[in-house]
């Protein structure tokens, strides 16, 4: 099964290819993975899906903990979060009786079309990867079907401050970022 | 404040962080390094190989505790420093690695000697540095060296662009730094965490301190021995671990692990608690894992959380340094001694006995030959000269494990092996290093006939710059430990490992760097030419031909449990009267 991994990491060139580094040098293959910056502009959240068998999932987290540039990792796999993915779904080759049907469809799914064509829809719809999942099969039916995902998304429902599982690294408090390393002149 | 550039910058904050030597070799893009250090005191070692800079910069890391600095130029000077990044990252050695890179302007055009040495390192270091901006230099140097030098110590690599080199600005010597909001450091350990630990401890009625690196690392030798005693708990090591135990010391045991001792391997084998402090439970360590002591609980205290149930799942897991953590466990433990040591002190002094007995009954052995030099009589022989006082660097193989058998050490720091990478080469290099650090210090580097050719440039380097390294080759004409393998598990399809064809006149080849050296055969002639060497004021070539076929023993076949060892030529000796 798949592990959902939040983190917050420095805002700098290489942060991404460390993160994916340790992914990748254990054979773990990255299903999604999503970056951006966040309200304090020097750090990125990455939200990462990646096929990470069980007993592996907490060492995981520490080694990418270890990162430098990571300040925070969080496995919320089992954790109670909010997950959502946005996708475009370009339907083609929709009979004309169709149509209404597809618009109908989409309406179900709270998707919006946001391009209209005479031989095609696209469809934005936003919501947990399953959802989209459901939608695209049943589109199957209607046409064919192209699409591109985002990847997961993810936020623990509670403040970070207050999760109640294991938080492998805490943001500093005031103490401690004051004792951090200044260099003494000569 | 004054203006300079990027590259006298990057002296004057090395220089700050309290480099004493570099290690390096200069390039096209580092020249204008190069030219701020041609009249700068910092001083500076030309090797003549970028690979054996990284490893004598770990030589004196590794003698010293202190970041150890190596230097070299863009891609194949980067890409050759490779090695002994990833080996400093293996043994969690702390250094600093400066490279430099083409100009912005060439980044990604392939231009001369460009790699992306950024990329490249990602997985090579602990962590490293692009700079693109002048601006950052001097406050990079000094995260990477804090970055190297504390918490579980490991290799930095600061890239820098030719440009930010050339580039000027006002350099402050006290800049102001931004926090390292990623890299948080435990070092003290949670008082519930040494409570647990404490209860585990009087719990124990067959305990094994599992020594390892860590303990030299944090320098909690003391501690270590501490805890011991209070416990009258045997000591086995890893062999990143020695000299963390005097070997007199009643409770010391041996080396564990592939080539360990017998009663270390039997004594981890059949505990009831093991207590890891700095260690890894790496394979070579315990063998088959999931039959690795199978009857014990375990007590792991690693600086490095992600070492806690890595290997082996931890009944208690402490998290801190291993100085602190020891020292908290031991202040608990004297507080707690009255009223529980005595509990289950019958079982713990029996056990003692036990493994003492394995120690007595099979030491380290072989048979004995006054024609040939065995290589085990070889290291004994070093022993004797070295009194556990002695630099001893090795490089990897067959002589490694001997050395690491027979060559005993009383204080951390004497002892370099490359242990977790395993690279050939790396003894010559990293001794010339120990020998910088330490010019008042003996210092012996044995390789293998193999090895040794691996590291032959830098006899030039102990030569050039008068570096009274005393090298010595175990030389039995094979790539001996491929040899053995083939030997027990191939059915001796001795298949490439002859070194014998075109290996050089020891005397000659030293003879035309300048410096003496001496080819010796028979057992007779050993300690006198062992003397010679130690006599000779300048670096000394000692050529010793030793047993061609001749195994390590005991021996921990890859994937049989740690207690099924070949014993070989280890015979049971009587023991009582």
């Amino acid at each position: 099964m798949n592990q959902l991994i939040s983190l917050l990491v420095e805002n700098e060139a290489g942060a991404l290819m460390r993160v994916a580094g340790v992914l990748t040098s254990r054979g773990y293959n990255i299903e999604s993975l999503t970056v951006a910056k966040t309200l304090d502009p020097t750090l990125s959240s990455m939200t990462i899906v990646a096929d990470v068998a069980e007993e592996s999932r907490v060492l995981l987290i520490k080694q990418i903990t270890r990162l430098v540039n990571v300040v925070k990792a969080v496995d919320l796999t089992e954790s109670n979060a909010v997950q959502r993915e946005l996708a475009l779904i370009k339907i083609s080759s929709v009979k004309p009786e169709m149509r209404s049907s597809v618009a109908k469809e989409a309406e179900i799914f709270r998707a919006r079309i946001v391009d209209v064509a005479p031989t095609h829809y696209t469809l934005e719809v936003t919501g947990s990867p399953e959802k989209i999942d459901a939608l695209i099969d049943l589109l199957h039916h209607y046409g064919d079907v192209e699409m591109t995902r985002s990847g997961s998304m993810a936020m623990a429902r509670m403040p970070a401050n207050r999760l109640p599982y294991p938080m492998f690294r805490a943001e500093p408090s005031a103490e401690e970022s004051q004792t951090t390393p200044v260099v003494e002149s000569k | 404040m004054a203006l300079m550039n990027g590259a006298r910058i990057l002296i004057e904050s090395l220089a700050r962080e309290g480099a004493e030597v570099v290690f390096g070799y200069p390039g096209g893009v580092t020249i204008p390094v190069y030219d701020v250090l041609y009249d700068h005191n910092l001083r500076h070692i030309l090797v003549r190989h970028e690979e054996n800079a990284a490893f004598a910069a770990q030589g004196f890391a590794r003698a010293t505790g202190k970041v150890g600095v190596c230097m070299a130029t863009s891609g194949p000077g980067a890409t050759n420093l490779t090695t002994g990044l990833v080996d400093a990252l293996m043994d969690s050695i702390p250094i600093v690695a400066i490279t430099g890179q083409v100009p912005q302007s060439l980044i990604g055009r392939d231009a001369f000697q460009e790699a992306d040495t950024f990329g490249i390192t990602r997985a090579a270091t602990k962590h490293n540095y692009l700079v693109k901006n002048i601006e950052d230099l001097s406050q990079v140097i000094h995260e990477a060296f804090y970055i190297a030098g504390s918490g579980r110590p490991g290799p930095v690599l600061v890239d820098i662009t030719k440009d930010v080199l050339l580039a000027k600005t006002n350099f402050h010597m006290s800049d102001k730094l931004k926090p390292l909001r990623g890299y948080e450091l435990k070092l003290d350990p949670d008082q519930a965490e040494v409570d647990e630990a404490v209860d585990f401890l009087w719990e124990a009625e067959r305990p094994c301190i599992y020594a390892g690196g860590g303990i030299i690392s944090a320098a909690a030798h003391e501690e270590v021995v501490k805890l011991s005693e209070l416990l009258g708990a045997p000591l086995v090591h890893t062999v990143m671990g020695h000299g963390c135990m005097p070997p007199e010391h009643p409770n010391y045991v041996s080396m564990l692990g592939m080539h360990g001792g017998y009663a270390a391997n039997m004594c981890i084998s059949r505990c009831d608690s093991i207590i890891g402090v700095g260690v890894r439970f790496d394979d070579r360590v315990t063998g088959r894992l999931d039959r690795f002591a199978p009857e014990a609980r375990v007590l792991h205290i690693d600086i490095d959380p992600v070492e806690i149930n890595k290997n082996r799942r931890a009944d208690v897991g402490v998290v801190g340094d291993a100085k602190r953590a020891l020292a908290a466990i031991n202040k608990r433990l004297e507080e707690t001694q009255a009223q529980k040591s005595t509990e289950n002190m019958k079982a713990r002094t029996a056990w003692h006995g036990k493994v003492m007995d394995w120690q007595a009954e099979h030491p380290y052995s072989y048979e004995p030959s006054d024609v040939e030099i065995k290589p085990q009589y070889l290291m004994e022989t070093i022993n004797k000269f070295s009194k556990g006082e002695a630099i001893v660097t090795v490089d990897v193989g067959q002589h490694q494990m001997w050395a690491a058998q027979y060559i005993k050490f009383n204080s951390p720091r004497l002892w370099q092996s490359s242990s977790g990478l395993g690279s050939m080469g790396f003894g010559i290099p990293s001794g010339m290093g120990a020998k910088v650090a330490c010019p008042d210090k003996l210092v012996f580097s044995i390789s293998g006939d193999g090895g040794f050719m691996m590291s032959l440039p830098e006899v030039a380097t102990v030569v050039g710059n008068n570096i009274p390294l005393k090298m010595i080759i175990m030389n039995n004409g094979w790539l001996g430990m491929v040899r053995q393998w083939q030997d027990l598990f191939f059915d001796k399809r001795y298949s490439e490992v002859d070194m014998q064809p075109g290996f050089p006149d020891i005397p000659m080849l030293a003879a035309s760097f300048g410096i003496k050296g001496v080819t010796v055969r028979k057992p007779a002639d050993l300690e006198a030419a062992i003397q010679e060497m130690i006599d000779e004021p300048g670096p000394f070539l000692l050529n010793v031909m030793v047993t061609r076929e001749e195994n390590v023993y005991p021996m921990v076949p890859a994937g049989g449990a740690l207690d099924e060892m070949i014993l070989g030529s280890q015979k049971p000796v009587a023991t009582g009267d």
